[in-house]
């Protein structure tokens, strides 16, 4: 079991050093970055939805954060990139914590209603305070600068979100596994069995929310710094949904399925490009068939069907 | 001040109202199936969009406004019979992520057909406004109040005298022991879709001379709907109509007296106040977890 979990890792790894020989062009190039980049992100959210079995419907509020830190910070009191990064970080876990506290004694429907309130919040605060963030149109970002270079090209920004994916996969399956993990699954199990054989739920819960919220601001700097600029649509409910639907797409608590529903959704958009004004029906019309075919997502169900766990 | 006041009070109601009607709409699927209906919004709006596409064609008003009551319930029934009622029992995200996929569906379809400009409805009965104590108030406000008022009476005999309504309730408290003493209850989900289909779309209709409507008004209405039922406790039907209003007039006095620029975030801001102090709502019952 074990062994087969790391091969996993191993063929991913392998891969990720392959693509970049096999990428025809720019346009793929970039493709390639932002599945990654959603990949990590979606691979959080997949411990706090799959593993712990909680729903968050502000997820992008939060990529927001770290993606306007690495914005504001910088432009506006030059800040190191770094240091905004980690402060948009700090401040994302911090505000998680904050509200997780009193939310996470709240179940199912209660909760999605919450984060949802707090990711329009923070989407409509960023469209509104337009002296700092540029308002409705966005603003750019200034380059990161590492090491003594500054990251512009493609190239160098692949080597740099491909390690990042490969440890968030590494750390993955090592938390799963770890005590930590199993708690999780517990809890997810049944809350009061888990109760009862002493796992302290909220802290647990708190815990994987936090963890998956400073994931999701990291990502976001990393994507502020990527593209160069940011809007509040970074930010919005409809990117919220579309990390959830990646989540559950993929397979929920399938750490493989995150990266699968991270590469399918983020390239959807760009095969429903020639759909003309019909984009919207058929990702609405996907997501329905995906859900009612496979409920479990794809990675669960075809593992399933050839009969090897993951 | 007085008059600034009741201004603010008047537009609040008339917002709530309809925020209501789709608080009672979240609430009828709820109870009846535990499903959250990210799809609510979307009949709002095809309420609106289809009262304008209707009356547009020429035909007479009653008709048109008929027509773009019963499409809509159409469309939830088809949303509960190919997308419901095949995942029975799934995962409460799996059952989110379908009802999402399928307000996409209808908005997208919407924006196609009708187009993606703004529209508006004439009043029913014309746009002089009354005055009282210095506040104006639209004719178009005491119908949407008055037909809210209606519609909740309506509802209280349904579920309260009526067999039918009864068979609705009870299968809210408890489905295996509705079905053991005969209910249908697959015809209840049937019914709880139309209904909560129907609202949305009257709401829709009756709101659009005033706020107008467009492919997009959805998102938002059926949020604030969704945040009006949680303030008044999910699955309270008197907590839906409640929350509604509040949500309504808090929103109106924020956009008001603080700022106008973030009256969509005074709704969710006051949720987040009710869930730390009163998680169950204004009007929940205590619940408590089988094992």
């Amino acid at each position: 079991m074990k062994k087969s979990v790391f091969t996993g890792l191993y063929i991913l790894i392998a891969i990720l050093i392959v693509l970049p020989f096999v990428i025809p062009n720019a346009f793929y190039m970039d493709l390639a970055i932002r599945m990654a980049i959603n990949a990590v992100i979606v691979l959080g959210l997949n411990l706090l939805i799959g593993f712990a079995g909680q729903i968050s419907l502000g997820h992008a509020g939060f990529l927001g954060i770290g993606a306007y830190a690495s914005a504001v910070l910088p432009t506006h009191f030059g800040w190191h990139p770094l240091l905004a990064m980690g402060a948009g970080a700090a401040a994302t876990g911090l505000l998680a914590a904050l509200v997780a506290r009193p939310i996470f004694k709240l179940k199912g429907h209660y909760l999605a209603m919450a984060t949802l309130g707090l990711g329009i919040i923070i989407n409509i605060a960023i469209r509104n305070e337009a002296q700092w963030t540029g308002g409705p149109d966005g603003m750019p970002v200034p380059s990161l600068g590492l090491f003594g270079f500054d990251l512009t090209s493609d190239k160098h920004w692949y080597w740099v979100v491909a390690l990042l994916l490969s440890i968030s996969v590494w750390a993955s399956l090592n938390l799963i596994d770890s005590p930590f993990g199993r708690a999780l699954r517990a809890l997810h199990g049944s809350e009061v069995a888990s109760q009862v054989v002493g796992v302290d739920i909220v802290r647990y819960k708190v815990a994987i929310f936090v963890l998956s919220a400073v994931f999701a601001s990291l990502m976001g700097s990393v994507t502020a710094h990527y593209v160069g600029f940011v809007t509040p649509n970074l930010a919005d409910f409809f990117h919220s949904i579309e990390l959830v639907t990646m989540v559950v797409i993929g397979g929920m608590a399938s750490v493989y399925g995150s990266i699968v529903g991270a590469v399918l959704l983020t390239a959807l958009p760009q095969a429903l490009a020639t759909f003309e004004g019909w984009e919207t029906v058929a990702f609405g019309a996907i997501l329905m068939l995906c859900m009612i075919f496979m409920p479990k997502g794809l990675v669960p169900t075809l593992a399933a069907k050839f009969g090897k766990g993951e | 001040m007085l008059a600034q006041f009741l201004q603010f009070l008047f537009s609040g109601v008339t917002v709530g109202a309809t925020y209501a009607l789709a608080a009672l709409g979240f609430t009828l699927i709820y109870n009846a199936s535990n499903v959250i209906n990210f799809a609510q919004g979307e009949f709002i709006m095809l309420g609106g969009m289809l009262a304008v596409f209707f009356t547009m064609s020429g035909l007479p008003l009653p008709v048109a406004l008929a027509l773009a009551i019963i499409v809509p319930a159409i469309v939830g029934v088809l949303v509960e019979k190919l997308a419901i009622e095949p995942v029975k029992g799934a995962e409460t995200v799996t059952l989110i992520i379908i009802t999402i996929g399928a307000s996409l569906v209808i908005r997208g379809l919407v924006q196609v057909w009708l187009g993606k400009n703004t529209h508006s409805l004439p009043a029913f009965s014309g746009d002089e406004p009354i005055h009282i104590l210095g506040a104006t108030l639209l004719p178009q406000s005491l119908w949407v109040l008055g037909v809210t008022a209606l519609v909740v009476i309506a509802l209280w005999y349904f579920f309260n005298r009526t067999l039918q309504g009864k068979a609705m309730l009870a299968t809210s408290f408890n489905r295996t022991a509705a079905e053991l003493v005969g209910i249908n209850t697959s015809w209840v989900l049937f019914m709880s879709f139309a209904m909560s289909a129907a609202l949305g779309a009257l709401g829709g209709i009756l709101v659009t001379p005033i706020t107008l409507t467009s492919y997009d008004v959805g998102i938002m209405l059926g949020l604030k709907g969704f945040v009006a039922a949680v303030v008044g406790g999910l699955g309270n039907g008197l907590g839906a109509v409640v929350g509604g209003l509040l949500v309504g007039v808090l929103e109106a006095m924020g956009a008001g007296y603080i700022s106008s620029s973030y009256k969509d975030a005074i709704p969710f801001v006051l949720i987040l106040f009710i869930l730390f102090f009163m998680p169950r709502g204004l009007f929940g019952g205590k619940s408590t977890d089988r094992v």
